[in-house]
């Protein structure tokens, strides 16, 4: 029953595309089915697994330092008071410095390269995940952390088992909210300053005012983010919540 | 304080504990309070409520080190603590938390100690699938499986129906009987304390100090009722609480 509905709702979405497409005509908006010829012909050449490569290598670069940097960082503010206060202010002025400010510098201090572009988009993350990972450093039960001290657990054994499950929550909240801001800004750093990736071409499709190239590379980069989420993030968090008892 | 050496008792030496509450008022927990357990005794301390027991016991375990005195845990140190409430991790099953607290523990003396505390069927539950009386269980075969060279218990039964209580309380005379370790038993109960101590240590009300250090001679398994009520008789007599002025901060 959900899963047709689900498909009724992407056949409204596909019937109402055609729709469109027929009044403002292919030049504004192609039909599905020329987007899915030009999808195609990208995927033949090469050019469309290429990009999408080379986009995807760059977000999880730059999910996993800003994923483990902001962990860190968000646990020590956490943790010790000190440090929070010290690093609050930077966090603010990070958090509200916009995207396209951090990217521009970026390029411009260290030039149009392949780091310039990581670091630009892990620093966009960094501080979200930050704040998030720093709440639940704050949540964290004192009651847990006493039981750990009178038994005497080590260090790893500590963060493994006693501290990294109760963060649990915010780190999932900080993969998900990060993983889509992650992407919608790798794409504004390869239209800025590389040469090739997903949103090196939606730049090209632009100049050349070629909507069906680039209808095909967003919806294409779409899929894939979505079984990203589908079949990589879902069951991450299915697995880490499994002792939760489930209301009947 | 000090926490070196070797010997086998536990002594406890506390000049003053005063708690400083969030507000800024200052409040004199516990005073003068010596006392010593020899290796594989079994002291209960008693005292009414609110009158510093789990201060004293958190200081004892090393959780409170805002107190003026020097505590000396037995042999090396090695510590089971059972909790008001369990304190289990809610993410890993039951045996998981026992190993992880006690990672040395073998297959038999585990196993053993599982079918002690009827809790063998639940080892690969979690503890949200857990009763109270199950997960203070679980608790207590956490604190026996490290093999402590001292067991700490803070009010392990409350909050428990009477006869199931009633049940623990034999248990851990049988785990303690079967495994001598030195222990502390923090209770509000008299009745318990005879039931499972070789000694009960009364305290005051605040400031808390030692009203009296009662020996109970006879085996802990035949206590009979006329003797634990003759035990009981003896103990009331010595909380004649004198009053004495609180020191201030």
């Amino acid at each position: 029953m959900n899963l047709a509905l689900r498909l009724a709702s992407v056949a409204l979405l596909l019937v109402v595309w055609l729709a469109g497409a027929h009044f403002v005509g292919a030049r504004l908006l192609p039909a599905p089915q020329t987007v899915w010829f030009a999808i195609v012909q990208e995927a033949r050449s090469g050019a469309l697994a290429f990009n999408l490569g080379v986009t995807l290598a760059r977000v999880a670069a730059a999910f996993a330092i800003a994923m483990i940097l902001g962990t860190a960082l968000g646990l020590a503010m956490g943790r010790a008071p000190l440090f929070d206060k010290l690093a609050d202010p930077w966090l603010i002025v990070l958090l509200n410095l916009p995207a396209l400010v951090i990217v521009v510098l970026a390029y411009v201090w260290a030039g149009l390269t392949e780091t310039a572009a990581i670091a630009a988009v892990a620093l966009n993350k960094l501080p979200i995940a930050t704040v998030t990972v720093r709440e639940g450093a704050r949540a964290l039960d004192p009651a847990l952390n006493e039981m750990a001290v009178v038994f005497r657990m080590g260090e790893l054994v500590r963060l493994r088992h006693v501290v990294l499950p109760q963060l649990a929550p915010y780190l999932a909240a900080a993969a998900r909210s990060g993983l889509s801001l992650v992407w919608k800004i790798a794409l504004i750093v390869e239209l800025l300053g590389r040469p090739n990736g997903v949103g090196f071409e939606i730049g090209v499709a632009f100049q050349l005012f070629d909507v069906t190239h680039i209808l095909a590379y967003a919806l294409v980069f779409v899929a894939v983010m979505l079984a990203v989420e589908t079949f990589l993030v879902q069951p991450l968090e299915r697995h880490v919540s499994r002792w939760r008892v489930r209301p009947a | 304080m000090s926490r070196a050496g070797a010997s086998d008792r536990l002594d406890v030496n506390i000049k003053h504990k005063f708690y400083r509450a969030a507000s800024g008022d200052c409040r004199h927990v516990l005073g003068q309070i010596s006392l010593g357990l020899n290796s594989g005794e079994v002291a209960a301390l008693v005292g009414p409520s609110g009158c510093g027991k789990t201060t004293l016991l958190r200081i004892v375990v090393g959780l409170d080190h805002d107190f003026e005195g020097s505590v000396q845990l037995p042999a090396f140190g090695k510590l089971g603590v059972v909790f008001q409430e369990p304190r289990l991790l809610p993410w890993r099953t039951v045996e998981e938390n026992v190993r992880l607290a006690a990672p040395q523990a073998d297959d038999v003396t585990l196993g053993a100690l599982f079918v002690t505390l009827g809790i063998a069927e639940h080892r690969r539950h979690y503890p949200g699938e857990l009763s109270l009386g199950l997960a203070r269980r679980v608790a207590l075969a956490r604190a026996f499986a490290v093999k402590p060279d001292l067991l700490a218990l803070d009010e392990p039964f409350v909050s428990l129906d009477t006869a199931l209580a009633a049940r623990m309380r034999a248990e851990l005379v049988e785990l303690v009987s079967r495994q001598p370790v030195t222990t502390l038993l923090v209770t509000h109960s008299i009745e318990e304390a005879i039931e499972i101590a070789d000694r009960v240590v009364l305290l005051s009300a605040p400031p808390a100090r030692l009203l009296g250090d009662v020996r109970i001679a006879n085996a802990r398994r035949n206590r009979t009722a006329a003797a634990i009520a003759a035990i009981r008789d003896e103990i009331e007599n010595k909380i004649n609480a004198v009053d004495q002025p609180a020191a201030r901060c």
